[in-house]
């Protein structure tokens, strides 16, 4: 039995698209965070090794 | 048999596909209000009042991420808060607008919205800091969602004095964090939000108590009478105000803290003490509504000062 998908009000598209972009800025903000703990975690010591 | 249970699992299955096909009304602002971001601010102020008290100071980016997590981790108990309260917001003026009731997202959105940063946060505050803290913030999100909201809070008049612990907490989840161990300074912490707790909520239940009777929860007023509650708050107002105080004896609070904690401790006692004895007219109304307000201020300016002493270098010792 198949489903129709419901239909999308312009104000129902919009909504979706602010919360779709703050979903992005959330991921993006993750990503930095992720990436300063991990350089902050390492430390100054993972530049100190025999080249 | 098997025709009538297939068509069973068929209307099932469809029922599933429809609920989530329905479109979702809720807009950023709305989840964002299912976090309780006031809730949130004070949680990550006493927080990172709990790390700065700390002799031994964490990586700045550690501490950061930390306080991010621990504030995302009591939005989240917020918002299973809502998911679960959302028939008593509803018949309460001062939650009826909440997104739940005002129908702008479903009970289902809220609980995987809620359960979904649960579990990132406890998960991320692992990683980054340590599984002490992690294990303590999980407590935290379990005790104020299921002990205080889903137990107390509907079961025993005694709901906020239990509940208050998890609001209580998260100086110790963030000193936790920050040195890998909990000490005296955020379990003192901890015990002034604890006790500052019931007289705080009392005397805001002493005023709403109609609003409390008809959602059903059995708040002090309502359960052991007015006068009874207005005896609490006075004797619990006689343990905080000397509590207050701990943080300049135990030498972690300076002279700027020592003013300030005894000051507010005696606007709280003389406020406590007009509540008590003031049960008729209008005063009987407004004494509470002061209290209640002047309580917020009296917590804030206790941590701001201890704030200002660590983080800005204002510390300057009671003794020498």
């Amino acid at each position: 039995m198949a489903v129709t998908p419901p239909e999308l009000s312009p104000e129902d598209q919009r909504r979706r698209r602010r919360r779709s972009l703050a979903i992005a800025i959330v991921l993006g903000g993750l990503v930095v965070l992720f990436y300063a703990v991990t350089i902050a975690k390492l430390g100054p010591q993972v530049l100190q090794r025999p080249l | 048999m098997t025709t009538a249970s297939n068509t069973l699992a068929d209307s099932r299955t469809l029922a599933a596909a429809q609920a989530s096909q329905q479109v979702s009304q809720g807009d950023v602002a709305d989840y964002v209000a299912l976090l309780k971001p006031r809730v949130m601010f004070l949680v990550v102020f006493t927080a990172l009042v709990g790390m700065v008290v700390t002799p031994a100071t964490a990586h700045p980016v550690i501490a950061f991420a930390s306080l991010l997590m621990i504030a995302v981790g009591a939005g989240a108990s917020g918002c299973l808060n809502m998911w679960w309260d959302a028939d008593i917001d509803a018949v309460m003026t001062r939650t009826m607008k909440r997104p739940i009731p005002a129908g702008k997202i479903r009970p289902d959105e809220a609980l995987a919205f809620g359960l979904t940063l649960s579990g990132g946060s406890v998960l991320v505050l692992g990683l980054v800091a340590n599984w002490l803290a992690a294990g303590l913030l999980a407590f935290t999100i379990a005790f104020y969602a299921v002990i205080y909201s889903m137990w107390l809070k509907r079961a025993t008049p005694q709901n906020i004095v239990i509940g208050g612990l998890a609001g209580a907490l998260p100086p110790v989840v963030a000193q936790a964090a920050a040195t890998g161990r909990v000490g005296l300074e955020s379990l003192v912490l901890c015990a002034i939000i604890f006790i500052w707790t019931p007289p705080h909520f009392w005397a805001l239940a002493l005023v709403k108590s109609g609003d409390y009777a008809r959602a059903g929860i059995p708040m002090m007023p309502n359960v052991a009478g007015p006068d009874s509650t207005r005896r609490q708050i006075l004797a619990y107002t006689l343990l905080l105000a000397p509590l207050g105080m701990a943080p300049a004896a135990l030498g972690f609070g300076g002279l700027a803290y020592a003013a300030v904690s005894g000051l507010g401790g005696f606007g709280m006692l003389l406020l406590a003490w007009q509540v008590f004895r003031l049960r008729e007219g209008e005063a009987a109304v407004k004494v509470p509504q002061k209290l209640f307000a002047f309580s917020i201020l009296y917590l804030f300016a206790l941590f701001a000062t201890l704030l200002a002493e660590h983080a800005f270098g204002l510390f300057r010792p009671v003794l020498g």
